[in-house]
Parts: structure tokens; C-alpha cells; sequence
């Protein structure tokens, strides 16, 4: 008998129409996972990477050593902010598909990744997000008017019309702007963690990225120099199944998890439930602490579920069954914090309901002033001749006369 | 002032600039250049071609910073450092290893301003090394500063003398915009007058480095000083050719050039890259668009030919722009029988 070799292409567990299948994902249960002391070598704690931190059990009790044991209000908070999200999310994917925007991308399902992460981190560390992190922003207030507006691309876009929607920056929180090239950030992050510790100062640096990108050369570049260097920053792989239609085997997720892939360079994995705010904020505040004390880099996974499509450009149901978000065995983060918080005896239905409404309301008031600033088809429109500033620190000669010349051409006056 | 070889130019202005600023550092491959010794620091060689030599016995290993073969994360790194506050200094070794890390410089670094609306500065400087004569073949010779003139956002810097080396550098590390220094490898050993103490270049101000009424030669790089020899040779016979070294791509000097052109009405342009979407092209562009009124002779474009460069020297000096390529242009361009002059 020969064994000849076979080439494996991953197939998805289900297709469309076909009944959803998450038996490949291993779960552990909630507060099974042993919480090292932040100071753990990395060799003695790869099971982390492995298992599965999880703190909310089935019955929305926190479980375990890593309970961050955060209070009311802040648990309270981390409901509006992840509410808040979805809501922007919903009405922007609206505005979209009513042709006031040119795009969007919702984080349906995934906001525990930037809330529960986004609390975790100081006010002075630097966060490089992917593009579906947009709960990083608007828990650091950038505000919902200028997020509407830079992805209206109007007369108060941060950007000034240059980027296309969603891809907001906020320096002067400490946010940087999102890249369409995927994983660039990462080696940008290990960078900004070394300055921070070439100059002695004690703020660390996080990046994101999605299980499909952890393919790209520059996350493994940056792992490298991570770890070559201890640099003080927390890498995250947003595992949300699901690469616009190429499903998580085709970066590489059958073998061994993400978080898996600092292992052989000696940095430290978590693979945490992403869809449990308590387990996302406590892996993180250890990483980030873990940064912070010298420890060096870490790089957590969350499991999470992409809920909506890719964008506004894909359609889901050509390439998943409709009905798999529900079969998704780590559920919807928003209900499950709710759940607790219900638990806990803090919240109520009611309450949720009342939240939503205002929450929805807020958004709505903050459209009817985005749009005032102008849209795309409605003035005021971005001066034509911020296209040439900001290039250069100084606007050289020759780009001021090709800015004189489509001036004079538009019959605008320089 | 004394006499200083390109290579210790470059190094004085790094060591200067570093004394100066504290948010100077040095990131890169083989950068240091350790070797022997217990801590390496003593006999450190500098790197490839010894330019960082006694950087990391003044500064340390947190400022002059040895890295893993990673092209991207050198890049990407130092775009993030900068973004920290830092003024990183990368160096690639080859211009030809740009291809591995091309996405960090055009689409992150050298559009960060741009893209955050004008709130974040990237003063990254790159160093590189371009040029052939080395035997060194295809993929560690080639002269691709056209590629990075070409993108938005980047400065691009090609001193032609040790001179000009340090003070451009100095102004690469000052400034607040991504730039690319692009260092002929081989002429590290070129010797010539250097003041000791600090001093800037500002870009965008092109070196007429022979002064003539004949014939104008831009040129870049190494290809400088094969235009001023050849400049000299035919001041002999009568013939007085002007020699403008642009030093800087972008922003180019487009006035002296112009200038220059208008004045002589004859052009040649010597470049050492590949002829298509060269700075060859784009300076007869320029001349072509701009000053086509006072063209006497079409515009003489010497440079590579479009081969990859071949490894045995043989075929590499043919390769190579020379000096008797040159002067066959100049004659050219003198030579041309203008119907515009005879009736003029």
C-alpha cells in the first residue's frame, strides 16, 4: 500500500443551509483556568494558550481566579459602552445601505473585545486597533458626532476626507489611526512599547489584529521583535471565525490555537472567551500588567463570533448557514453581561430596554448634527485644496503649483 | 575643516546628531556590528560598511540597536517610535531589501500625517545604500530612489560628497518628515573637506558643482563626479559644461535646473538607475514641459540600460554609466543641428 500525500484544503464545519457545527472549538469551563501570578515564566504557563480563561459560567455567575471582581459602576459602564456600540453600529449600517455613507463595518458580536480590553489599558498607553475596533474610540471619547463625521467624510472629518469610513484616529487619546493593510500595526506597536521604554516611561502599547491576519508577515515579524526585545505591549488576535468568507482554518486555526503562536518564541498566550467581558478585561489587565512590570509582551486570542457580514461589501449568507451566530457557543456578549449584572441583582429587563432607547436616541441626535456639517452629496464639502495639505510638514513648491493649477482649472482662487 | 572620508561624515553627523538629541537612535540590522571582547562594544565594526563605528561605545545598546532579520518590523518600528517621540534612525543595508518591507515606508510611514489629519508627525530617517561596482549583482546594486521619489510623503536624499553627506544628514534627522538617505556603497572611501562642527543642507537647494555656459549636466549620486571629471576634461577643449547635483529628489529644485536649461539650452541627464520612470525621465519631463522654448537639442538621457545588473565586473562596468558615455552626450547635444538656432 503507498500513502501518497494529499493536499488539505479546510473546509468550513457548515455551509449555508447546513446545520451549524462549533464541536471544533474547545472550550473550557468558567473559572476552570488557573490564574498565574502576572511575574510567571513564560514556559510554565503555556497551557493558557491552549485552554480557555472563561469567568461567566452558563448561568451568568463569575467563576474563578480570574473574577477581575470589578464593581457596579464599572460593570454597569461596560454594558453602556458595549450597548453604545452596537447601537452606532446599527444606525451607521443603516445610513449605509440608505447610500449616506460608502461603507461600514459593524463589531456585532465582538464588543466585549474592545470594551472589556479597552478598560483594561491606562488612559496613557498607546492602542494601534483594527478596524473593528471602533468600541476602542468610543470608549475613549472620541465622540460619536466626529465618528459620524469621519465616516461622512464632511466638512469636521478628523481625517479631512482622506480615509475612507471607519478609519478614524484620535491622537490626542492615544489612538492610532486604522490601516487598511492588514497586521502593519503590530511591528508600529512593538515600536511605539520600545521608544516608551527607551525613554523609561511606563506606558505600554497594545495592536489588534484578526485570525486572518495573524497569516501576514508582519505579525510574525512583530512577535519577533516583541519578544527579541521584551517590549512592553499586549498583541491580540480577535478570532472571530470568519475572514470576509474563509473561515478560521485557512490562517492556520486547525492545528493549534492563535494565542499558540508566541510559544515557540517564548511569549506568553491567553486564549480567552471574547464574548465574556469579566475574562476579556481580566487576561488583559494581566498582560497589561504583566507589560507594565518589565514582564514583556503577550499575546491573548479572543474567541469571539463575527455576527454580521465582513462589511457592507459581503453578503454572510453565501457563505455561513444564517443561523450559526445563534448556535455559537460562547453566545452574545451584550446579553450575557446583562445576564450578570441581572444576576448580581444590578439590572433588570426593563432597565436594558429603557438604556437602548436612550442609548438609540443619543445616536440619533448625534446624526441629525453630524449631518449638518455636510455629507456627500450635501454642502459644506471639504475644500478641494486640503488634498495637498498635511503631505509634507511644509508644502513644497512643486505641490503648490499643482495645487494653483487645479485651483485655476475648478476656477477656485489659490 | 579637514579631511574626512564619506563614511566618517556620515558617522560624525549620526554621533553629533545623537550628542544633541537624545531621542536619536539607531535601529537596524547588524548596526553595531559587535565583535570579540567581552561586551563586543570595544571592537564593534559598525555594521556592514562601518558606519556606525564607537556609536555604541558613546551611546549604548538602547540607542544604537542591533535587530533580527526583520525588514518590516525595523520599518514598522520605527514608525511607531517616532510616533513615541523618538527620531529613529533605520538602516537597510541594501535598497534592494526595500521589496520586504515597502508597505511600512509608502503605505504607513510616509502617509501617517496625511492620514491623521495632519496631527501626527513621523520623523523616521532611512538609510540605505544604492549603486553597482561592487560585483554584487542583481539584488544588492540597484539605484531605486526613483521609486521613493515617486511616493507622496517621503523625502529622498542622494549626497554625491562627503560634505553634502553629513550636513543633508543631519537635516534628514532634524526634520520632521519620513526621509530616505541614499548612500552610493561605493563611495564610503571618497574623501573630501568637511567641517568638524555641526551643520545643515536644507533640501530642495541643488549644488551647481561646475559652473558653464554650454551644456547643463544634472546628475545624481556617484554619477556627479563622473559629470564633473567630465566637465573638467572638456574645459580643456573649450567647451564649458555647467553640473547641477540636485541632492534631494524630493523636494527637487526644479528652478535651477530650469534655470540651468534655460541658459545653455542644452540638457544631459546622468543617472545610474534603469532608464524607464527614472529621475532621468523626469528631469527631460521637466525640461520637455518647462522649457521647451529654449531647447537647442533634444534632451540626452545616460543611464542603465533596462537588465538587471549582472555580478562579473565585466559586464558590470558596461552596465554602469561612464564617463566617455557621458561626454559622447554632451557632444551630442552640441553637435545637434537645431533648425531653431540655424534660422534663429
Amino acid at each position: 500500500m503507498t500513502n501518497n500525500p494529499k493536499l488539505h484544503i479546510p473546509q468550513p464545519a457548515a455551509r449555508p443551509g447546513e446545520v451549524p457545527d462549533f464541536s471544533y472549538l474547545d472550550l473550557s469551563d468558567a473559572g476552570a483556568v488557573f490564574r498565574p501570578p502576572t511575574n510567571a515564566r513564560a514556559a510554565e504557563i503555556e497551557n493558557l494558550a491552549l485552554e480557555m480563561v472563561r469567568v461567566l459560567d452558563d448561568d451568568h455567575v463569575a467563576q474563578g481566579p480570574w473574577n477581575p471582581d470589578l464593581d457596579k459602576d464599572t460593570l454597569l459602564e461596560a454594558l453602556r459602552l458595549m450597548v453604545l456600540t452596537r447601537v452606532y453600529d446599527d444606525r451607521m449600517q443603516r445610513v449605509q445601505r440608505q447610500g449616506k455613507i460608502t461603507f461600514y463595518m459593524q463589531a456585532l458580536g465582538e464588543e466585549a473585545v474592545s470594551i472589556g480590553q479597552g478598560l483594561a489599558f491606562e488612559p496613557g498607553d498607546m492602542l494601534f486597533p483594527a478596524y473593528r475596533n471602533q468600541g476602542l474610540y468610543i470608549m475613549r471619547e472620541t465622540g460619536l458626532v466626529e465618528m459620524m463625521c469621519q465616516c461622512l467624510s464632511n466638512s469636521r472629518d478628523m481625517c479631512k476626507g482622506r480615509q475612507m469610513p471607519i478609519f478614524y484616529q484620535n491622537k490626542k487619546k492615544n489612538l492610532f489611526t486604522i490601516s487598511g493593510n492588514l497586521a502593519t500595526q503590530y511591528p508600529q506597536a512593538v515600536g511605539w512599547a520600545m521608544g516608551s521604554a527607551i525613554k523609561g516611561e511606563d506606558h505600554i502599547a497594545a495592536s489588534w489584529v484578526g485570525d486572518g491576519s495573524t497569516a501576514e508577515a508582519d505579525f510574525h515579524y512583530a512577535l519577533t521583535f516583541a519578544a527579541v526585545y521584551n517590549a512592553p505591549v499586549v498583541l491580540n488576535v480577535i478570532n472571530n471565525q470568519w475572514a470576509i468568507s474563509t473561515f478560521q482554518g485557512f490562517a492556520g486555526g486547525e492545528r493549534r490555537p492563535f494565542a499558540a503562536r508566541g510559544l515557540g518564541l517564548g511569549i506568553p498566550g491567553i486564549r480567552v472567551d471574547g464574548n465574556d467581558l469579566l475574562a476579556v478585561y481580566a487576561t488583559t489587565r494581566w498582560a497589561a500588567d504583566r507589560a507594565r512590570q518589565g514582564g514583556g509582551p503577550t499575546l491573548i486570542e479572543l474567541v469571539t463570533y463575527r455576527g454580521g457580514a465582513h462589511s457592507t461589501s459581503d453578503d454572510p449568507t453565501r457563505y455561513r448557514p444564517k443561523d450559526e451566530w445563534e448556535a455559537f457557543p460562547l453566545g452574545d456578549p451584550v446579553n450575557r453581561l446583562k445576564q450578570h449584572l441581572i444576576k448580581l441583582g444590578h439590572w433588570s429587563d426593563e432597565q436594558q430596554t429603557k438604556l437602548e432607547e436612550e442609548l438609540r436616541n443619543t445616536v440619533n441626535e448625534a446624526w441629525k448634527e453630524a449631518v449638518s456639517f455636510g455629507t456627500l452629496t450635501e454642502p459644506p464639502f471639504l475644500d478641494v485644496e486640503l488634498m495637498f495639505e498635511d503631505v509634507f510638514a511644509e508644502m513644497p513648491e512643486h505641490l503648490k503649483l499643482q495645487r494653483n493649477k487645479l485651483l485655476d482649472l475648478r476656477g477656485e482662487k489659490s | 575643516m579637514s579631511n574626512k572620508t564619506m563614511r566618517e561624515a556620515i558617522n560624525e553627523a549620526l554621533r553629533q546628531e545623537m550628542q544633541r538629541d537624545p531621542s536619536v537612535i539607531i535601529i537596524g540590522e547588524d548596526v553595531v556590528g559587535g565583535r570579540g571582547g567581552t561586551s563586543g562594544a570595544e571592537e564593534a565594526s559598525g555594521g556592514a560598511f562601518g558606519v556606525h563605528a564607537g556609536l555604541i561605545q558613546e551611546f549604548g545598546r538602547e540607542r544604537v540597536i542591533d535587530t533580527p532579520i526583520t525588514e518590516s518590523a525595523i520599518m514598522g518600528a520605527a514608525g511607531g517610535a517616532a510616533l513615541s517621540g523618538l527620531r529613529p534612525v533605520a538602516e537597510l543595508m541594501f535598497v534592494d531589501f526595500m521589496g520586504v518591507c515597502f508597505d511600512q515606508i509608502y503605505n504607513q510611514i510616509a502617509k501617517f500625517r496625511y492620514m491623521f489629519g495632519g496631527r501626527a508627525k513621523t520623523p523616521v530617517t532611512i538609510r540605505t545604500t544604492i549603486g553597482a561596482g561592487f560585483g554584487a549583482g542583481p539584488q544588492h546594486s540597484q539605484s531605486l530612489y526613483s521609486m521613493f521619489t515617486a511616493v507622496p510623503g517621503l523625502k529622498c536624499v542622494l549626497p554625491s560628497n562627503p560634505y553634502d553627506a553629513k550636513g543633508l544628514l543631519a537635516q534628514a534627522i532634524r526634520d520632521d518628515d519620513p526621509v530616505v538617505v541614499f548612500e552610493h556603497k561605493m563611495m564610503y572611501t571618497d574623501e573630501g573637506e568637511v567641517p568638524d562642527e555641526p551643520y545643515l543642507i536644507p533640501f530642495g537647494e541643488a549644488n551647481f558643482t561646475r559652473r558653464g555656459e554650454d551644456v547643463t549636466i544634472v546628475a545624481f549620486s556617484r554619477m556627479v563626479n563622473l559629470a564633473n571629471q567630465v566637465a573638467d576634461k572638456m574645459a580643456k577643449t573649450g567647451i564649458s559644461v555647467e553640473v547641477i547635483d540636485p541632492r534631494t529628489t524630493s523636494p527637487l529644485d526644479e528652478d535651477s535646473i530650469l534655470d540651468s536649461v534655460e541658459k545653455t539650452g542644452r540638457l544631459v541627464v546622468v543617472d545610474e538607475s534603469n532608464p524607464y520612470c527614472s529621475m532621468a525621465s523626469e528631469i527631460a519631463s521637466l525640461a520637455v514641459c518647462e522649457a521647451f522654448d529654449y531647447l537647442r537639442a533634444p534632451v540626452v538621457k545616460v543611464t542603465a540600460p533596462h537588465t538587471p545588473i549582472p555580478a562579473t565586473p565585466a559586464l558590470e562596468q558596461a552596465y554602469i554609466p561612464s564617463a566617455s558615455q557621458i561626454e559622447t552626450a554632451v557632444n551630442t547635444v552640441l553637435d545637434f543641428d537645431s533648425p531653431s538656432a540655424a534660422t534663429g
